[in-house]
C-alpha cells in the first residue's frame, strides 16, 4: 500500500547501510534469558570475522550474566533472520550472509536463564 | 443643532444565536477561490463528506463563555499552585521516587500537550464544515493551556528535584522520549480526518482515562496536590474533547459507506499505536507510585476492556468492530509494565529519571496483584538483580537495544502466548529490512512503509554519530541530561540525598 498524500511521496531509508560510516548494524539475542530485556543493536565491520563477533564484541555485551562463562559456541544454535543458521566461524559476516539489519537470535543447550527460568 | 437619534437598545443575543453567528455565520462558501483550493486537504485521505452541517455540536460554547470558564479554573489552579509553593507542598508527598512519574509525564506527555495544539490548529483552519472547525480550534486553545499550566504546576519541583529542567529540549532527543514524540508526529502528519480519529477518538475517547486518571489519582494518592487540581482543571476540557473524538467517528460513518473501511483501519492503527504508548503508564502505575492505586491489569479491564466493549458495540451499527490485536493487548496485560521496567532498569545510565527495585513490601502487591505471572516470571529476576546489587554491581544494559520501526519502543516485548520469548517480527521494503515488536506494529508499517522508512530511531542515530558522540557521557551530554545526577539507579542519588536529609530534620524537629 501506499501512503494517502497530497504530492510525490517517496523517501530513502533513513537507516540505510551508508549512513553508518562503513559499518552494518547487527542485531543479537540471547534467548532465554532475559536479564537482557530485550534484542541488542551493534554496528559491526562486514568483514570482521564472526568468530571475532563471539570473542570480542559478545563478551561485553553479555558478561555481566552469571551463566555467560558457560557458553560452550561448538553446541549454541543460530537462527539469522528466521531462518536456523550454522555459522562459519572464520568467514567474515558478509561472507556469513549477515547484512545491515539482520536479526541473530541464538540458544545455549543447558543455559536456559538463573535458575532455570527464561526470564532471568 | 440635530439631536442624535435615541439609541435603539439593541437586544441581547440568545446563546444559540450567538454560537450560529460563531460557526454558520463564519462558514461560506467561497468565491474568489474555489472551496478545493481553501481547503486543500480534506479530500485526498478518501472520506467523502456530503452535509457539513450535520455535524452535530453538543456543547454550543461560544468565545465569551470559553473565555469566561477557562479564566475562573486559571484563577483557582493558580492559587494552589501558589499556595502549594509557599507551603512547601512538595515535603508532603508520599517519597521522592514519586516525583520520578512528573519526570516521566513533564518529558513525555506536556510537549504531546503542545503538539496537539499545533495539530488542532492546523486541522481547525482545514475543515471546510463550521462546526468541527470551531470545536478544533477551541480544542487547540485548551491544549496550549494544558501545556502551559502542567509546566507552570511542576516547576516547583524542578527548584528540588533533578531531571526536570529542560523537557522541551529533551522531548526531542532523548531515546525513550522518541516513543511519544514520533506517535504524535503520525498524527500531525496525517489528513485531518486521520488526525482527528488518531487523537480525538483513539486516543481521548477510547484510551484517555487510562492516562489521566493514573497519573491524577496516583498524585492525589501520593500528596501531590498541586498535580491533583491542575487534573481537574483540565478534566471539563477532556469531556468536550472526548466528545469531540466521538462526534467526528460517527459523522464520518454517517456521512458514507464507503468511508467505514478507511475509519475502521485508522481505529486499528491508532489504538495500538495508542497501546504502545500506554505501556509507559503500565509501568507508572506499578513500579513508579509509591502508594498505587490499582495496577496496570486492573485499569485496562476496567477502562478499556469493559468501557471498550460497551463503546464497540454502540458502534457495531455502522459497521465498525472492536480495534484489530485487543486480545493481543488483553494477554500481555499480565506482564506490560514488568517488561517495561525491565527495560527501564536495564538502561536506567540513560534515561532522564530513577529506577529502582521494588521493596519486599511493593513485591507482595505486585504478586497479590498479578498471581500467574509476578512470582513465577519478575520476582526471580528481581532478587538475581538485587544480589546483584548488593556486591556493589548494580546491572546496567551495557549495549544499546534493537528498538521497533514504529513504535520505537526497545524490543522487549514477548510472544502473545509465551511471556519469555521475544517477539520478534519483520518485513523487508526496497531490499531493506525492518523489525517490529508485534503485528500491530509491522501491520501499521506495511501498510504505510514510506511513511515509517524514515523513522528516527534514536539507537540507530547514536550509530550514524548524529547524537553529540560515541561515549553514554557524550550522548545524554547531547540529552541535555546530567551525568551523575539525572540519571542512575534512585539509590545512591542526589534527590535521595536529599529527601533522606529532609526526612531527618522532619524527625529531629517534630510540630
Amino acid at each position: 500500500m501506499t501512503v494517502s498524500a497530497i504530492g510525490r511521496y517517496e523517501f530513502k531509508a533513513r537507516d540505510r547501510l551508508e549512513n553508518f560510516h562503513g559499518n552494518q548494524v547487527v542485531y543479537f539475542h540471547w534467548e532465554e534469558h532475559l536479564l537482557y530485556c530485550a534484542g541488542l543493536a551493534l554496528p559491526l565491520p562486514p568483514a570482521m570475522p564472526f568468530r571475532t563477533v563471539l570473542t570480542d564484541i559478545l563478551p561485553g555485551c553479555y558478561g555481566l550474566h552469571p551463566e555467560w562463562p558457560q557458553v560452550d559456541w561448538s553446541r549454541v544454535t543460530w537462527m539469522l533472520d528466521s531462518r536456523p543458521f550454522k555459522p562459519v566461524m572464520d568467514a567474515s559476516l558478509a561472507a556469513n550472509h549477515i547484512g545491515h539489519k539482520s536479526l541473530l537470535r541464538f540458544w545455549t543447550p543447558g543455559l536456559h536463564g538463573i535458575g532455570g527460568i527464561a526470564t532471568c | 443643532m440635530n439631536a442624535m437619534p435615541p439609541l435603539q437598545k439593541q437586544r441581547k443575543l440568545s446563546l444559540k444565536e450567538r454560537y450560529a453567528h460563531l460557526t454558520r455565520d463564519l462558514g461560506w462558501e467561497t468565491t474568489y477561490q474555489p472551496m478545493d483550493k481553501v481547503f486543500p486537504y480534506v479530500a485526498y485521505e478518501g472520506i467523502k463528506i456530503h452535509d457539513w452541517d450535520a455535524w452535530e455540536d453538543p456543547f454550543r460554547l461560544t468565545m465569551d463563555a470559553y473565555w469566561k470558564y477557562q479564566a475562573e479554573k486559571e484563577r483557582k489552579l493558580y492559587a494552589v499552585i501558589e499556595s502549594f509553593a509557599q507551603n512547601n507542598g512538595h515535603l508532603n508527598i508520599t517519597d521522592a521516587r514519586y516525583v520520578n512519574a512528573l519526570k516521566l509525564f513533564l518529558t513525555g506527555v506536556s510537549p504531546l500537550e503542545y503538539s496537539a495544539h499545533r495539530g488542532y490548529a492546523h486541522v481547525g483552519r482545514h475543515f471546510v464544515g463550521a462546526g468541527p472547525r470551531i470545536a478544533c480550534q477551541m480544542q487547540a486553545i485548551d491544549e496550549l493551556r494544558h501545556a502551559q499550566t502542567q509546566i507552570h504546576t511542576m516547576s516547583h519541583y524542578n527548584k528540588f528535584f533533578d531531571g526536570l529542567h529542560d523537557a522541551r529540549h529533551m522531548h526531542d532527543r532523548v531515546w525513550y522520549l522518541s516513543v511519544p514524540k514520533s506517535f504524535f508526529e503520525d498524527a500531525c502528519t496525517a489528513g485531518p480526518f486521520e488526525f482527528l480519529t488518531a487523537i480525538s477518538f483513539s486516543f481521548e475517547y477510547v484510551l484517555t482515562n487510562l492516562l489521566f486518571v493514573p497519573f491524577m489519582s496516583g498524585a492525589a494518592y501520593n500528596g501531590d496536590m498541586a498535580t491533583v487540581t491542575f487534573g481537574f482543571s483540565a478534566q471539563s476540557d477532556e469531556a468536550r474533547h472526548m466528545t469531540l473524538g466521538l462526534e467526528i467517528i460517527k459523522f464520518m460513518l454517517e456521512q458514507d459507506e464507503g468511508n467505514v473501511p478507511i475509519v475502521q483501519r485508522w481505529i486499528d492503527k491508532w489504538f495500538w499505536r495508542g497501546y504502545r504508548l500506554l505501556s509507559l503508564v503500565s509501568m507508572m502505575m506499578d513500579y513508579m507510585l509509591p502508594k498505587r492505586i490499582m495496577s496496570w491489569a486492573e485499569s485496562w479491564e476496567m477502562y478499556f476492556e469493559q468501557a471498550g466493549d460497551a463503546l464497540f458495540e454502540d458502534l457495531s451499527r455502522y459497521g465498525i468492530r472492536k480495534p484489530k490485536y485487543h486480545e493481543v493487548a488483553a494477554k500481555e496485560k499480565h506482564r506490560l509494565s514488568h517488561e517495561v521496567w525491565s527495560i527501564f532498569y536495564n538502561y536506567t545510565q540513560a534515561a532522564a529519571f530513577h529506577t529502582w527495585l521494588p521493596s519486599e513490601e511493593e513485591m507482595t502487591w505486585l504478586s497479590a496483584k498479578y498471581p500467574d505471572t509476578f512470582d513465577k516470571y519478575y520476582r526471580p529476576r528481581f532478587k538475581a538483580w538485587s544480589e546483584m546489587a548488593a556486591e556493589g554491581k548494580r546491572f546496567y544494559n551495557q549495549t544499546l537495544p534493537q528498538l521497533c520501526t514504529t513504535c520505537q519502543i526497545p524490543m522487549g516485548f514477548t510472544e502473545p502466548d509465551d511471556p519469555t520469548t521475544i517477539c520478534f517480527r519483520s518485513a523487508e521494503y526496497k531490499g531493506e529490512r525492518y523489525h517490529f515488536c508485534s503485528d500491530g506494529c509491522k501491520d501499521i508499517f506495511c501498510h504505510e512503509p514510506e511513511k515509517y522508512v524514515q523513522s528516527w530511531l534514536p539507537v540507530h542515530q547514536i550509530y550514524m554519530g548524529n547524537c553529540g558522540g560515541a561515549e553514554v557521557k557524550d550522548v545524554l551530554a547531547w540529552y541535555h541530561l546530567n551525568f551523575g545526577v539525572d540519571n542512575f539507579d534512585y539509590e545512591g542519588s542526589p534527590d535521595q540525598k536529599l529527601w533522606d536529609e529532609w526526612q531527618a530534620q522532619k524527625a529531629a524537629n517534630p510540630v
